[in-house]
């Protein structure tokens, strides 16, 4: 395989292509609206359905329609457009339906800005939408892994009957890297014995989430909570970086954590002993990476390009045992790998309170310097 | 005898293979139940029962998946033009249709709904519509006439503060992505049949891939209207239809030669 310098948003959707995605719904955002205009020359190309929607809502309700065939597809958005979609990721959660979005972060709340960011954590993560449903949610840092992510999201959408959602962000949307993409795979052929495509010499079909019956509806709870914690057990991906002699812990998902990486190398040519941790899957979480962290090591940073969302589930993971810094930026503004350096030395340098918490730390930090 | 001339074994009305012979949940009075059971019988004569997927939405049309004989899916209030989309768009050689009410297709779905007659969606939409929201109990809805009273216009629909019904067939005829847009009334026996040879074409309509096609049917909602189906009949016939006159707002030239 050759390798090939492309934009993150365009990989995102080859990738898509080649993992045998049959329809794409989308609507225009930035900063991901590469990823739309792509499908529209690509799709029609290969006879495949293309549709520019009317809006968000009516993409993800294009989606549902399409993912109750069985046949793969997606949709793709930015941080407010996603939040229009939520209606309809809820349905399609409550259907059990297969079905991938990717959401290219940027700056809010509100109308925010188009920079990269990464506050819709709590959002994909733990929730957005009504009702008790999880979603498989996967934090590329790179374009290489945006387009193998967007492959195995595809395969674990099937696997689970679930959403998948790739979770990158402006940075990661936009940059151009080299990178190698899959070959192309043939489409589905066989389907699901839920899938409707008209009831031909079967019993007919339907797919809805509607469940009048409160005690159906838990039925239809626990078989979504029975399923996650198989996933749970499967699917959980994370990576580390010079983890082996560790004495402190930088942790972040995505951008941030490239942009750690940097910093824990800078910190390792100063003779620090400290590592990364950076998870691949934000859901499932890769509790037990934290949980089994040993008691040697000193303390811990959390990096992130939002308030600290994924900080919670770091210091529950590890029961709030490991003495915890937090750094970020917010609103669009990424961190310099010099910015996190700093932290690091600070960590390293002075003893982490343990009475009070990470963020209320670092916000009054970032108050104090005005 | 009479009797001996009779030929008892002869079948001459008969449940279409369509319907699946549920007991519905619609009113004393409704004429859901004419609507499903016309949309059942031109499925059958067409033999598409098995090629078909319908898309139920949100009101008293939520059970219809119950009623009709094949695959159906469920969209979210006012989603079933874009859920049909998605459909379509993937399995183009299955007949595919949307089955809403005026709260649904007129008010929070208008978008979905515009768009997909905009964008000459192959599909075919039917459209109850009955003046109110009947599921929850008969609020305005935006086809409620001037003057009518609803639970949420309990003085009457006041225009000055409550703007005006939306004349959905006349609005969308002006669409050129629209190839079959058609009022019909549900009211009695004569616009029954001319009802059924609308969901007819509509159904040629796309199976000829021409495009959009909606039915737009004039409907009664005696619980909610508090009203006797008959007096229903009688209102719909002298007020709803002066204002939402009965006719073809838009035929596509391909569709004249179809003879039913």
């Amino acid at each position: 395989m050759s390798r090939e310098l492309m934009k993150g948003n365009e990989a995102v959707a080859e990738a898509a292509v080649r993992a045998g995605v049959v329809s794409y719904f989308g609507y225009p955002i930035t900063p991901q609206t590469e990823l739309l205009e792509y499908m529209s020359r690509r799709m029609p190309e290969l006879g495949r359905a293309f549709v520019q929607a009317e809006s968000e809502l009516g993409a993800i309700n294009m989606v549902y329609g399409a993912a109750c065939t069985g046949h793969r597809t997606m949709t793709s958005s930015s941080s407010p457009g996603v939040s229009l979609m939520l209606e309809g990721v809820s349905y399609i959660a409550g259907t059990e339906l297969p079905m991938v979005l990717v959401n290219v972060m940027r700056g809010g709340p509100g109308l925010g800005n188009i920079a990269p960011a990464q506050s819709d954590y709590n959002q994909m993560v733990h929730g957005g939408g009504h009702g008790d449903y999880r979603c498989i949610v996967l934090a590329p840092c790179s374009v290489q892994e945006s387009i193998d992510l967007t492959v195995l999201a595809f395969d674990l959408a099937d696997k689970y009957r679930s959403i998948v959602v790739l979770l990158t962000d402006g940075s990661i949307g936009q940059m151009m890297e080299a990178c190698e993409l899959p070959p192309m795979q043939p489409l589905k052929t066989k389907f699901a014995d839920w899938a409707v495509q008209g009831a031909e010499g079967r019993e007919r079909r339907f797919l809805t989430s509607i469940n009048l019956d409160p005690a159906a509806q838990e039925e239809m709870n626990y078989r979504l909570l029975k399923r996650w914690v198989e996933v749970e057990a499967n699917e959980v991906r994370y990576q580390e970086y010079f983890m082996e002699d560790a004495e402190y812990v930088v942790t972040g998902f995505g951008s941030s954590a490239r942009i750690a990486l940097s910093a824990v190398r800078a910190a390792r040519a100063e003779g620090i002993k400290v590592g990364l941790i950076r998870p691949i899957t934000l859901s499932p979480f890769p509790k037990q990476v934290y949980a089994n962290l040993s008691d040697k090591v000193k303390g811990m940073l959390v990096v992130e390009m939002n308030a600290g969302q994924m900080l919670e589930d770091v210091m529950a993971a590890n029961r709030y045992r490991i003495p915890t810094e937090f750094f970020a930026r917010l609103g669009g503004v990424v961190p310099f790998p010099d910015e996190v350096l700093e932290e690091i030395h600070r960590m390293v340098e002075t003893p982490i309170p343990t009475d009070s918490h990470p963020r209320d730390r670092w916000f009054a930090r970032v108050m104090a310097k005005g | 005898m009479v009797l001996d001339n009779c030929e008892l074994e002869t079948t001459v009305f008969e449940r279409p293979d369509t319907l699946t012979g549920a007991n519905t949940h619609y009113c004393p009075g409704c004429t859901h139940g004419i609507a499903n059971r016309l949309i059942a019988e031109v499925i059958d004569e067409m033999g598409m029962r098995e090629k078909t997927i319908g898309v139920a939405s949100v009101g008293c049309s939520v059970f219809i998946y119950n009623y009709l004989n094949m695959d159906f899916v469920q969209a979210p209030h006012g989603r079933a033009p874009a859920m049909a989309t998605g459909v379509k768009r993937v399995l183009p050689d299955r007949m595919v249709f949307t089955y809403q009410g005026d709260g649904d297709l007129a008010s929070i779905g208008m978008t979905e709904i515009v768009h997909a007659a905009a964008r000459g969606e192959n599909i075919t939409v039917f459209f109850l519509n009955n003046t109110n929201y009947g599921m929850t109990g008969g609020q305005m809805a935006p086809t409620t006439m001037p003057g009518q009273k609803t639970t949420s216009s309990q003085n009457g629909r006041d225009v000055e503060t409550q703007g005006y019904p939306i004349r959905v067939s006349e609005m969308f005829s002006k669409l050129d992505g629209a190839s079959y847009i058609v009022r019909r009334s549900l009211h009695d026996p004569k616009n029954i049949r001319m009802a059924k040879k609308a969901i007819r074409m509509a159904f040629e309509t796309q199976v000829r891939g021409l495009g959009f096609s909606m039915v737009e049917l004039l409907s009664i909602c005696p619980t909610n209207w508090g009203m006797t189906p008959k007096t229903s009949i009688q209102w719909l016939e002298e007020r709803m239809i002066p204002y939402y006159p009965l006719g073809d707002y838009k035929v596509h030239p391909a569709l004249a030669e179809i003879k039913l």
